[in-house]
């Protein structure tokens, strides 16, 4: 068990440092699909069978697939030429290294970590089920109505962008569409799993691109 | 005497298979030390399943180019072998013997990840399908998850093939083949929803031990394909799965006459043996689930024919719709892509979810006990799936004029 | 209703499909190897050299003008013209061809080599299966390869060697005439002769008449 997690662990953490540090976009991406892959297998490691499949279909699936899509949609694939690695990089690694000090600290010395580990759950699917739709009901309300607003939003940008066709207009539309890429999907797909859930009442979480892309396909 | 053990092991294993009944491997794994049992019964369950698939991948593709050569008054391939029977073997071979091409521009490690990363999930699909009776090779709380989870990876690898080749169809392909399995995962699974809803569990075992009762006397299986809502959603995952394994008439990503072959396009060998092998697979896998949820499974259509063994039925079934595919392979012509993302997200997105709703209706008119109870509550779900269909069918094709069609720059 | 379309669509494959098993009449296709569908007509695949007669080599109706070989857009044919002459049909001297190579992969069937031959020579043939393990020796088909006979062209283009051997009776008859007419007139003109020479006046120049001809 030891060797299976020390596995999984060093392949998620390789995989998103070179996610991380790889010049060409599309490679970054990829690795951060294996981090994802790894994370699932660490859920799945700790007998969470729910998440660790919902992790597989929501950021491999689909969070995975709109991060390349954005990547292809807003520049070509070529690696950048200069380094990633940005120069004051000395800099960036120590404010690092202290943030993390400060907060070990401050975990330690918290209440939370004097609690003594609670028995091991054994949670299967029906009542992941239940509690969210009767203790948790409200939160997965309220996401499903945030998201919902999310997705009509996304459908208006996408419908006043097809209405001013043409110009300069168009080329600033589109630029700023491509960060509205890689920021949105992330938060809609997530979202829209739980969404779904509530409406159906049942515990199958699907992802749920936003229309806005297909067209995006289509105009290409 | 470790030997006749074994064999002893061997046919008893085979006995208990071909009679449906259960731990059929007991008695084998008793002979090996405990420490080597779980990877001699992971051999055991796995290579069954791949043997098996694998040859019904050569027979189905015999059997689709022999259909496909039927259905367009064709004789179909007859040459190698009595009736062309070797044909697949031929394939095989030609495919093997191929070389293998790599661009000299492509990104090689990609390339080559591509068909591995493909492969994979679609045969660990399989793990989660009930073949027959006592046959699950893993009986999982979260079945239909784990297949809807692998099935979703798969696409990450049709994109790394397309991107790697470096080239310009097999990018297109790529890119139309992500939106259009984005778009068709959607209905997919809430089609299926509406099954997992009702039988309010995510297993298949369970799923298929809820469909093996019997009305009427042992004639009307208990199936949720006689449902209004299991009809409707099993003409709807059968259409998006038919999107999912990039079948006819939705396999624009692969368009031989517009994009070659799409991702396709620079493999060679035994590569594009893997990405063909993994599609029929993928149908494969597919199919098992359609024949789980809305087919009863491994259940007989009749409670008298339940005497013949459960995998049979399974495997009838699965063939069934395995035709069916080449049927309408043979059948509907290509889309283009915006009538199939519009397809998808206009047609299919509303239809599933309202079916969820006619779904709920079901669950909650259970409880009916007035006499015609259970014809009623068919009509109303049949009328609550119905007349939005052809409502929505003449919204999207009725605002259509056909007129002459004129062209800007041909004339 | 939408889906109708789909339903008529998968009758109409069903009903090819058992149809296919029932009734034969309904394949299409021709199990090739062993049937073959009989040429068309104007079926035309790759030129070939007529010739009268038994003997291939004398009556090739080919005289090496090179004309084809200037016309052909590919360049696929190679003449070398004779150094003596043969005569033809009509039975004057001509030359030959000492070689005529046309080669097979070069060449694509666009049949301007029979339009520009003046001595209707060398014709389009029905043969397709030119397919040959040897690429270079088997490809490249000299005359006596491409050598056909007259009766081969009216088997293959029965209309169209029928005109030709029309045109080509009508032109010898016509040289025939000819040279009868001509024969003819000089030998009016030598009885011509005879007579004024009979005659007591005296002739200008006997010389005169025996040059002319």
């Amino acid at each position: 068990m030891q060797a299976a997690f020390a596995i999984i662990a060093a392949l998620t953490l390789v995989s998103a440092i070179a996610a991380m540090s790889l010049r060409n976009l599309v490679h970054c991406a990829l690795c951060l699909a294996v981090a994802f892959a790894g994370l699932a297998a660490m859920y799945l490691q700790l007998d969470a069978q729910f998440v660790g499949f919902a992790q597989v279909l929501v950021y491999i699936g689909a969070v995975a697939i709109l991060v390349v899509f954005a990547i292809l949609l807003t520049r070509s694939g070529q690696p950048v030429p200069h380094s990633v690695v940005s120069r004051s990089w000395i800099a960036g690694v120590a404010i690092a290294v202290l943030v993390f000090c400060v907060l070990t600290r401050v975990i330690l010395s918290s209440s939370v970590s004097q609690r003594s580990l609670p028995a091991k759950p054994s949670p299967t699917v029906r009542e992941i089920g239940n509690q969210l739709m009767t203790w948790y009901v409200l939160p997965l309300q309220v996401i499903g109505l945030l998201l919902t607003a999310a997705t009509i939003g996304a459908v208006i940008i996408a419908m006043n962008e097809r209405k001013s066709a043409g110009g300069d207009h168009r080329v600033t539309a589109d630029q700023g569409h491509g960060h509205g890429h890689l920021a949105a999907p992330t938060g809609l797909n997530e979202g829209n799993a739980t969404s779904i859930a509530s409406e159906t009442g049942s515990e199958s979480p699907a992802h749920y691109p936003q229309p806005e892309r297909e067209r995006e396909v289509l105009a290409k | 005497m470790i030997i006749g053990e074994f064999f002893r092991g061997l046919f008893l294993m085979i006995w208990r298979v071909a009679t449906d009944q259960p731990e059929a491997k007991a008695d084998l794994l008793a002979v090996f030390p405990p420490s080597a049992r779980p990877v001699i019964s992971a051999v055991l369950t796995v290579s069954p399943i791949i043997g098996i698939f694998a040859t019904l991948f050569a027979l189905t593709t015999l059997l689709e180019r022999k259909g496909l050569g039927r259905i367009q008054n064709r004789l179909g391939p007859n040459r190698v072998g009595p009736f062309g029977i070797l044909q697949p073997v031929a394939d095989g071979l030609k495919m093997l013997t191929k070389e293998d091409i790599i661009p000299r521009s492509a990104d090689a490690l990609v390339h080559f990840l591509a068909p591995v990363v493909l492969a994979v999930p679609t045969i660990l699909a399989f793990a989660v399908l009930p073949y027959g009776r006592n046959l699950v090779p893993v009986d999982m709380d979260a079945g239909i998850l784990f297949f809807f989870a692998v099935g979703a990876s798969t696409e990450l690898a049709i994109f790394m093939a397309g991107w790697s080749s470096r080239n310009k169809y097999s990018l297109l392909g790529a890119m139309r083949a992500i939106a259009q399995m984005i778009s068709y995962e959607i209905p997919l699974i809430i089609s299926s929803v509406s099954v997992i809803m009702i039988a309010g569990s995510l297993s298949p075992v369970e799923i298929i031990a809820q469909q093996g009762r019997y009305l009427a006397g042992g004639f009307v299986p208990h199936w949720f394909v006689l449902t209004p809502w299991g009809l409707a959603g099993f003409i709807m995952f059968l259409i998006a799965s038919l999107a999912e394994s990039n079948r006819s008439p939705f396999d624009i990503p692969e368009a031989e006459s517009e994009l070659i072959a799409g991702h396709l396009t620079e493999y060679s060998g035994f590569k594009y043996a893997l990405f063909f092998m993994a599609e029929y697979f993928g149908m494969f896998a597919v199919s098992g689930l359609a024949v789980t949820l809305f087919l009863g499974g491994w259940h007989a259509p009749f409670e008298f024919l339940e005497i013949v063994p459960s995998y049979v039925w399974f495997f009838a079934k699965l063939m069934g719709l395995v035709c069916l595919f080449i049927w309408v392979r043979g059948t509907v012509p290509r889309l283009r892509v915006d009538q199939l993302l519009n397809f998808a997200w206009k047609f299919m997105l509303p239809l599933s979810l309202l079916n969820l709703v006619v779904a709920a209706v079901w669950h909650f008119t259970a409880a009916w006990e007035f006499p015609g109870a259970g014809l009623g509550r068919w009509l109303l779900g049949a009328v609550m799936i119905g007349v939005p269909y052809v409502w929505l069918g003449r919204a999207l094709s009725g605002s259509k004029k056909i007129t002459q069609r004129t062209y800007r720059f041909a004339d | 209703m939408l889906g109708e379309g789909i339903i008529k669509g998968m009758v109409e494959t069903a009903r090819n499909f058992v149809g296919s098993y029932s009734d034969p009449e309904r394949l299409t296709t021709v199990e090739y190897p062993e049937d073959k569908i009989p040429a068309k007509e104007n079926a035309r695949n790759f030129p070939f050299l007529v010739y009268d007669g038994d003997d291939a080599a004398r009556g090739l109706r080919c005289v090496a003008c090179q004309i084809c070989e200037k016309e052909c857009p590919p360049k696929c044919i190679y003449i070398v013209k004779s150094k003596d002459k043969k005569p033809d049909y009509i039975g004057k001297p001509q030359f030959y061809p000492a070689v005529f190579d046309i080669d097979v992969s070069v060449c694509m069937s666009c049949q301007i080599c029979v339009e520009v031959c003046p001595f209707e020579a060398i014709k389009m043939d029905t043969e397709f299966e030119l397919s040959n393990p040897d690429r270079f020796g088997g490809l490249l088909q000299d005359k006596h390869r491409l050598a056909k006979s007259n009766e081969y062209y009216h088997k293959i283009h029965e209309t169209e060697a029928a005109e030709v051997d029309a045109r080509l009776a009508a032109e010898k008859a016509k040289a025939e005439a000819k040279a009868r007419a001509d024969a003819e007139a000089k030998a009016a003109a030598a009885a011509k002769a005879a007579t004024a020479a009979a005659t007591p006046k005296p002739a200008p120049n006997p010389t005169t008449v025996a040059p002319a001809k």
